[in-house]
């Protein structure tokens, strides 16, 4: 058995969910809480990978980052490096899908907390630095917590968009999910099975851990 | 807030509604005027052309009705082998009609090939590739390559074969990115991500962004051929019978001619 769709499948979901979790928490904390001008058509913007398919994100990504995309030549020309049909491909269609389950989990946890405790440090002089690092995010981390967990589900599911910009190159870019499609389609059913179950234990593995840890972690800030 | 909720709510009811009435009314005029339901399972390359098939076969036989359901030829025999219920068969390779068959799912008089296709080279419609042929494809000059994905996609296993004949698949090997059906290996060829791509000629004449590079000779691969048969569950075998015979016809061969089909 050759356990490379494993390893590549953990490489997405983890690096996708470092970048997804940096990019949605600064990004909510960024929009979530002003008010202005085109706020709501930003948001549904960044909503749109969950209502689209995600074939269909793949297809945008594809002509967008693509060898001959604005993105995909830009990049090539600038750092050489090749988004279609490598892992790169993977992480991006990943991060693209990911990133709204982690925006909305964020903008919820930034707006769940009185934000006078956040004034009352400003005014005491504590520098904005200082006030995100020891006041927003503390209170905020029950909240971004669950869209890790989701993102991280979500990166190691992903199929549709993966499929259409990384291609299936075995050794290469064959993620669990792709591997299992083409299985199935090659009526391999032992090998879909055995990665089926991987999969399963892999996402439950995930869930049951994250939800303990966050648990442990809420416990020891309420008794603080 | 709850108030928009609720015809939230009633909306959604709404719009199952009619799809139950009018259930209803379509079987009781399909009592009445004895109308017959066909159901075709088709290889995907097929859909264009069956379209027109579709049509051509209603105007001699109005009073039925028929559904098809496009998918790659391994993915709907492994449907019908899970008891889809499906009349005709229209398949892109030998191998899934003959696991059927070695299963008894389909009646085995009924099963006709009816057409054909070939594989092609294709790259971007204004490629500069235009002097490649599969006889001088070298593997350290070119970038990467879409094909069909060998195991699953027929069209991968012809062109595995052809490369494998002519002795260059070790050598394009590392130069593959597969497709999960030939409309991929298409949209890679036309968004200019790869080069070029192996396709069947039918795929070539529906897309306008690519060009037909080179045509492999019918020699160097088990020669591709469609089959259809009626399957053993359906309830419709007479009517299922006659769709085969049609599609033997002068007048759908025409048809599939007209889109890339050879018999």
């Amino acid at each position: 058995m050759d356990y490379t769709p494993l390893f590549l499948s953990l490489k997405v979901a983890s690096i996708a969910t470092i970048i997804v979790f940096i990019l949605g928490t600064f990004g909510a904390r960024a929009i979530a809480r002003e008010d202005f001008f085109g706020k709501s058509v930003l948001e549904a913007i960044i909503l749109l990978p969950l209502v689209l398919p995600p074939t269909v994100v793949g297809f945008a990504l594809l002509y967008l980052f693509g060898k001959n995309g604005i993105f995909g030549k830009l990049l090539f020309e600038s750092t050489n490096i090749q988004i279609v049909f490598t892992l790169f491909g993977a992480i991006l269609a990943a991060i693209v899908v990911a990133f709204p389950l982690m925006y909305q989990s964020a903008s919820a946890a930034f707006q769940n907390y009185d934000k006078n405790i956040e004034n009352a440090a400003i005014i005491m002089g504590a520098s904005k630095f200082k006030v995100f690092w020891t006041i927003s995010f503390p209170l905020a981390w029950p909240g971004l917590l669950a869209g890790v967990v989701l993102t991280f589900a979500r990166s190691l599911g992903e199929f549709g968009a993966t499929l259409m910009i990384a291609g299936f190159i075995p050794g290469k870019t064959n993620t669990i999910p792709v591997e299992i499609y083409f299985a199935v389609q090659a009526g391999n059913t032992s090998t879909a099975s055995f990665w089926v179950v991987i999969l399963i234990v892999l996402g439950l593995v995930a869930n049951i851990w994250l939800n303990w840890w966050s648990k442990r972690n809420l416990l020891k800030y309420k008794t603080d | 807030m709850k108030n928009q909720v609720f015809i939230f709510l009633a909306i959604l009811i709404l719009f199952m509604l009619p799809g139950c009435s009018n259930d209803k009314e379509a079987s009781v005029q399909k009592e009445k005027k004895n109308a017959v339901e066909l159901s075709i399972a088709a290889a995907a390359s097929l859909q264009e052309a069956v379209g027109e098939l579709q049509d051509a076969f209603k105007k001699e036989y109005p009073q039925v009705t028929i559904t098809v359901n496009f998918g790659s030829s391994g993915q709907l025999a492994q449907q019908i082998q899970q008891g889809v219920p499906v009349d005709i068969f229209l398949s892109a390779d030998q191998k899934w009609m003959n696991m059927l068959e070695d299963e008894n799912l389909i009646v085995k008089e009924t099963r006709k090939d009816f057409t054909g296709n070939k594989i092609v080279l294709i790259g971007e419609k204004d490629s500069d590739k235009d002097f490649l042929t599969f006889e001088n494809l070298k593997g350290d000059e070119m970038g990467q390559i879409a094909i069909g994905d060998p195991d699953s996609v027929p069209a991968g296993t012809y062109t595995k074969e052809i490369l494998e004949n002519l002795g260059k698949w070790e050598e394009l090997k590392n130069k593959f990115v597969y497709g999960s059906d030939v409309t991929q290996v298409l949209t890679y060829v036309e968004s200019g991500n790869t080069d070029i791509g192996f396709v069947y000629s039918s795929d070539a004449l529906i897309s306008e962004k690519v060009q037909v590079l080179a045509e492999a000779d019918s020699s160097l691969h088990t020669p591709i051929i469609y089959p259809a048969a009626v399957l053993t569950d359906s309830t419709t075998q007479d009517t299922a019978n006659k769709f085969i015979e049609f599609l033997l016809s002068e007048k759908a061969q025409t048809i599939l001619a007209e889109y890339g089909f050879i018999k």
